[in-house]
């Protein structure tokens, strides 16, 4: 624990410190690039949301009482994967999570030994980049659980997340440790359904939802981010959205 | 020899020709992203949750339109910083230079009731009301601005800043300001509406009240004025003319340029 807190620390100052560097484009020493005036607005955006949160505050969370009847879906909702499609026939049993990279242990989960591992139950407020917000109930594994079990090395600042439908995404660890990022495989009090992301996706709550990847794949903890893909931190950060979407 | 003449006398110093044109631009930027990620959900709820499949409490006829929230957002957060920047150099100045005080405080003899329903009638007039050769704002327009430093802009900031679920995080107490995530994007669009109201109002005065002249002041920061008498309502025509005259006596013995 007292390594989380020099570590959120470390990152709480380094934001601070970019916040200075109005002409930088780098939101993150080896973080993702955005050139140009939105790199400097979101660069401004870090680093001011990294200041107000940098006593890592939860997000509200809601009685069960609160939790919506409609819950959008979007983008996939049923991988048309074969292996996703012969996994999710025999629910899920065969299916792996493999977490690789800067790691002393490197592991591929089963869902039973995810299951296995101390949960966590939040009700909490869904917000889109669309402009509509849900209310959802999600049990899973704090990712930093399933970190620190795997042993982060010193040199890992990245969490790189790959799904089955293809999408991709990096959080650095001031998000990835946070109590409320969660591999949730439950939702509203059963399983994870198929349009949700089953078996295993996602929640980071102090950002929008396409930030909470669905279907995970993968997990790789890395200690740099500019050299994957175009270098901008993820998928949509390429199809041109902020990699940070605390907004 | 006693001519009674118009000269060009201050109107706006320069922090806020500069600071009104900067946020003109930020405005309309605001306007047409948020406009954009509008049309993404063209629909109004209140209360923390809203979807295309929840009860609405207003259903926008705008066509939805889900492929423009990427350069919507984008647009829509550069400009914010540049509304809130520049919002703030305004207010601070304003504040110590006591900008708000002389300028657009309403004096006394203003808020008289006979006071104000004669300029209410003077803006129902749709001739103009003499804002332009005025010495003082007038009490609508007075308010007007008041209105929207002190209310429409700060309700549309923090509204705003409610729908960040990074903020909300820090500040959970913008959900109670506000009754909730949805109510607060409601606001945020009531409050806009509210805004464009007052831009269309803006344009038509200085429309309405020798526009060339006003934005002459707001531009160089100087306006023709009468040296004394109520404010003319011809303009144009004598615009430049008495300032030169004016030039001509004081360089009286030099060349006078043609």
């Amino acid at each position: 624990m007292s390594d989380l807190t020099r570590r959120r620390l470390m990152l709480g100052s380094s934001a601070l410190g970019i916040g200075g560097l109005l002409g930088g484009c780098e939101l993150i020493e080896n973080g993702p690039r955005r050139p140009g005036l939105y790199g400097l607005s979101d660069t401004l955006t870090l680093a001011t949301q990294r200041f107000l949160l940098r006593d890592q505050p939860l997000v509200r969370e809601f009685g069960p009482e609160a939790i919506s009847a409609v819950f959008p879906t979007i983008n996939t909702t049923d991988p048309d994967n074969s292996d996703y499609r012969r996994s999710k026939a025999v629910g899920f049993s065969d299916w792996r999570l493999p977490v690789s990279g800067f790691v002393e242990r490197p592991v591929a989960f089963t869902l039973a030994e995810l299951k296995a591992m101390p949960s966590r139950t939040q009700v909490t407020l869904h917000s889109c980049e669309q402009g509509w917000s849900a209310i959802g109930g999600w049990t899973g594994v704090p990712l930093s659980h399933v970190l620190a079990s795997v042993g982060l090395k010193p040199e890992a600042r990245f969490i790189v997340i790959r799904t089955v439908d293809g999408w991709w995404d990096s959080y650095d660890l001031f998000d990835a440790l946070h109590p409320q990022t969660i591999l949730a495989y439950g939702m509203n009090g059963g399983d994870l359904p198929v349009a949700h992301g089953a078996p295993v996706r996602l929640r980071v709550e102090r950002q929008l939802g396409y930030k909470s990847l669905k279907y995970l794949a993968s997990i790789e903890a890395t200690d740099r981010v500019d050299g994957l893909g175009q270098g901008r931190g993820s998928m949509v950060s390429e199809m041109g959205f902020s990699w940070y979407a605390g907004i | 020899m006693m001519v009674r003449a118009e000269k060009a006398v201050p109107r706006h110093p320069l922090w806020v020709r500069l600071t009104h044109w900067v946020n003109t631009g930020a405005f309309l930027a605001l306007l047409v992203s948020g406009f954009a990620i509008l049309l993404a959900l063209p629909r109004l709820f209140w209360g923390e949750t809203g979807a295309n499949d929840a009860p609405a409490w207003i259903v926008l006829p705008l066509p939805v339109n889900l492929e423009q929230t990427g350069w919507g957002c984008n647009l829509h957060f550069l400009a914010a910083w540049i509304f809130v920047l520049n919002g703030a150099l305004y207010g601070l100045v304003a504040l110590a230079s006591g900008h708000f005080r002389r300028r657009l405080t309403p004096d006394r003899d203003q808020l008289h009731p006979r006071h104000i329903a004669a300029d209410i009638r003077a803006h129902l007039r749709l001739t103009g009301s003499g804002a332009a050769g005025a010495r003082r704002y007038n009490v609508l327009q007075k308010l007007a601005y008041l209105a929207v430093i002190l209310v429409l802009a700060p309700v549309m900031l923090l509204s705003g800043l409610t729908m960040s679920p990074g903020v909300t995080a820090a500040y959970p107490e913008l959900f109670t300001l506000f009754g909730g995530r949805q109510s607060a994007r409601t606001i945020h669009f009531l409050s806009a509406a509210g805004l464009v109201g007052f831009l269309f109002i803006h344009v038509w005065q200085v429309l309405a009240n020798g526009p060339l002249d006003l934005m002459r002041g707001m531009i160089t920061g100087r306006s023709a004025r009468p040296t004394s008498g109520p404010a003319p309502r011809e303009r144009i025509p004598t615009k430049w003319l008495p300032v030169r005259r004016k030039n001509a006596r004081q360089n009286k013995g030099r060349e006078t340029p043609a």
